[in-house]
């Protein structure tokens, strides 16, 4: 077939595609590995980074590791170099440790219950078009107590003492405590801090500056050590309780200063708008004000609640066992002594799917806030 | 016609009045909040003298002059042997975590920089790799770190007689990192002293150079002669004297090493876990701030025609500092406070010496953490006033 040509008037010449060097996976390459000489090296150097890395880590973790086995030894027996590769068998042997800490075998159906009921509640704070949201908001608020009531027992419950909490389900508990309390408190702080009162403004400038200037460590050590000393003399209660006062009243700080970053975003037109209508103080604040600064500091409050989670491991240096105590304690056993890599690793795992999960949904909410705005 | 004094609003009932006016209500407010907190303490008060009467303890700092009886393995800085006092192990518990604190900094800092950089390169592969490792390391708590660090250090690496060994002067065994120590002679202080002088010189003579260069826009090159100076200055001070400097090399000798300086495995591991811990958030807030400098600076600085380093030194980075320093602060605060992890590997700071074993021997539980809170308390404060003296130099001066 003999070649069409077409003439073309000047400037109406369709654009020639790229030429094939510089789009596609060459074009990639090319560009995002190769670019310059330095880059090259680097891409080099990065390649046999991964490679003595990756393959033996796989190899240990995944191909060569043993999940069934009564102990160490019997382990080890398993595999073609001894302390070649993973156990997993160690965790599995304790995962209910892991997961109830010593709650009693026979009750566990109520903290599996309590996971439940906890998916529940953060679906119905989550998920804003779901039917029903009002209720499942209060049930949110409810949350809790429920819970509370249903780990404790008492009121047709059998008792269970606090103590026996350990594991993931302390994790869940002491974040969730602090989180549900510290909102409302934290609210407070940082509208005291913002106030135009000099005794309120300064004594809550006090508190939050007092709290965020301590390691929460040391605050765990005055809730074992010398809380009681406060109170009336005779009131024992217990460290779980004062654990989560403590955590409750350090996080409070933490979110007032991320919610006075949200309220100090807030223009003052809209306080100025609040007062013209003739608001009080409570409904301007509880109507215009604080659903637009709670809204722009969602963020802010899940960061925030990523580092409490992650600080409830500070808890076993009090003598809690939270899943990274359970697996301290449970590597004096004999029987399987020696496995401090596995038990790392499985809690740092556990740790790091909830964080990295939490912080992916801030940085979701984070764009999609933005966009609206 | 005479007016009821009951028909007209705002004159029935003198309390609304005065809750109706502003400033009276504020005045109710606060003085209603002052009582509130000051019964509260008053309560809280007389809680802790009933409780302290009811097991006959009193409230005296007076244990810090007995001895302390327990031995601290590490303590750089001064004397300290287990016939003490308390008080010195206060010392010795705050100069460790200050340490930790002031080591972690610097490594954080480097490292995050660093990473912040590697996390702009436009090597996709590169880029990818930090980004796992800040998101794996950032989302695991950095209790775990530590542990995990001191467990490595303590049961995978070899004993004394097998240690790691580069050029037979530095150790690295599970009894911890030996290294040589320098050993001064006495007529080392000239040396220091010298460094001293040239570095005060270095600093006027950069505040002339940069009124100069204000004034004429003549430029020096700043850098060198202020590298040149204190160098040059130091190297002839230390040659003239003698070379007043011997090493103490580590040895091993029975089951450990003698000599040399011993840097511990607690110190290590924790020292290790809280810098990169932290890095990986310092890298974030680096991107984060060199991201904020609009590209239209850069450019607009190719414009006037400065260099490619100019263009760092003088446009991106001033900018960028603005943006990093707050948080950076935070995150200084945050090595420091984090540091008290310390206890849960045995390194001895000032949360495991007074408020652990202290604590535990004399059941002072008041006295001791009032110390460690305050010990906290001050470090931030100071921390926290640095930074707010650089952040108010550095903020942009508008007109």
């Amino acid at each position: 077939m003999a070649e069409v040509t077409r003439t073309y008037k000047v400037g109406q010449h369709p654009d020639l595609p790229p030429p094939r060097s510089e789009v596609g996976v060459i074009g990639w390459v090319k560009y995002n590995l190769l670019s310059t000489p330095f880059n090259v090296i680097m891409t080099l150097l990065a390649l046999w980074f991964l490679w003595s890395i990756i393959p033996p880590l796989f190899e240990w973790a995944v191909l060569d590791s043993v999940w069934t086995a009564e102990s160490r030894k019997a382990c080890w027996a398993k595999m073609e170099v001894p302390e070649g590769a993973a156990c997993w068998a160690f965790i599995k042997d304790r995962i209910g440790l892991y997961i109830y800490g010593f709650y009693p075998a026979e009750l566990r159906w109520r903290v599996n219950l309590s996971f439940v009921l906890l998916v529940l509640a953060i679906v119905s704070v989550l998920y804003e078009n779901m039917p029903g949201r009002k209720f499942g908001l209060w049930y949110a608020v409810a949350f809790p107590f429920i819970t509370g009531w249903l780990l404790v027992g008492g009121l047709g419950l059998t008792h269970v003492e606090t103590d026996q909490f350990g594991g993931i389900m302390l994790t869940f508990i002491i974040g969730i405590t602090g989180i549900s309390f510290s909102l409302p408190i934290g609210i407070l702080l940082a509208l005291g801090r913002r106030s135009t009162l000099p005794v309120i403004r300064i004594l809550c400038v006090l508190i939050i500056e007092f709290i965020r200037g301590v390691p929460l460590i040391a605050l765990l050590f005055i809730a074992s050590t010398m809380l009681n000393y406060f109170l009336p003399p005779g009131t024992a209660f217990d460290l779980l309780l004062r654990v989560l006062i403590m955590v409750t009243l350090f996080q409070s700080a933490y979110i007032a200063e991320v919610i006075r970053g949200g309220l100090q975003g807030i223009p003052n037109g809209q306080y100025e708008a609040a007062d013209s209508l003739g608001l009080t103080y409570a409904k301007s604040h509880l109507l215009i004000i604080l659903p637009q600064a709670l809204k722009i500091s969602i963020p802010g409050i899940v960061n925030t609640f990523i580092g409490l989670f992650k600080d409830t491991t500070l808890v076993l240096i009090i003598g809690m066992l939270d899943p990274l105590g359970v697996g301290r304690a449970s590597l004096a056993d004999a029987v399987w002594a020696g496995l401090a890599r596995e038990v790392y690793i499985f809690v740092a795992i556990f740790f790091f799917i909830c964080c990295f999960g939490m912080s992916r949904y801030s940085l979701w909410l984070e764009k999609r806030l933005s966009t609206e705005n | 016609m005479a007016v009821n004094s009951e028909t007209v609003p705002g004159t029935r009932n003198s309390l609304t009045r005065l809750w109706n006016n502003q400033q009276a209500r504020s005045v109710i407010i606060q003085i209603v909040t002052v009582t509130i907190v000051f019964a509260l303490l008053a309560l809280i008060l007389r809680n802790v003298v009933n409780n302290l009467e009811a097991i006959g303890k009193e409230f005296s700092f007076k244990f810090l002059l007995s001895p302390a009886a327990y031995d601290i393995t590490f303590s750089p800085f001064i004397e300290y042997t287990s016939r003490s006092t308390h008080l010195r192990a206060a010392v010795v518990g705050i100069l460790n975590t200050l340490l930790v604190a002031a080591c972690g900094i610097v490594l954080a800092t480097v490292m995050g920089f660093l990473m912040g950089i590697l996390r702009l390169s436009r090597n996709w592969l590169v880029n990818r790799m930090v980004y796992c490792f800040l998101e794996f390391t950032r989302n695991v708590p950095v209790l775990l770190h530590i542990l995990f660090l001191h467990g490595i250090i303590v049961t995978q690496l070899n004993p004394p007689r097998q240690a790691m060994n580069f050029a037979d002067s530095f150790f690295l065994s599970n009894r911890g990192f030996y290294i040589p120590q320098p050993v001064w002679e006495p007529i080392g202080w000239i040396i220091a002293v010298v460094f001293l002088i040239s570095v005060t010189f270095v600093f006027f003579f950069r505040r002339w150079a940069k009124k100069v260069q204000d004034e004429t826009g003549r430029v020096y090159p700043v850098f060198w002669i202020s590298a040149g100076v204190i160098v040059g200055a130091t190297a002839v001070a230390f040659f003239a004297t003698g070379t007043p400097l011997s090493w103490s090399i580590p040895e091993l000798r029975g089951f450990n090493f003698k000599g040399g300086l011993a840097i511990k495995p607690e110190f290590i591991a924790l020292w290790l876990a809280l810098s990169y811990y932290t890095s990986c958030f310092i890298a974030e807030i680096v991107r984060a701030g060199i991201l904020a400098v609009s590209y239209g600076q850069t450019e607009a600085a190719g414009a006037l025609g400065l260099t490619r380093n100019r263009t760092l030194q003088l446009i991106v980075i001033p900018q960028a500092i603005r943006v990093i320093v707050p948080p950076l602060a935070s995150q200084y605060l945050n090595i420091t406070k984090n540091s008290s992890l310390a206890i849960a590997i045995g390194y001895m700071d000032v949360v495991a010496t007074v408020g652990g074993i202290t604590l535990m021997q004399t059941g002072k539980e008041m006295e001791t953490m009032i110390i460690v809170l305050l010990t906290y308390l001050v470090i931030s404060l100071v921390i926290s006033g640095f930074m707010n003296w650089f952040n108010k130099k550095t903020a942009l001066v508008e007109r």
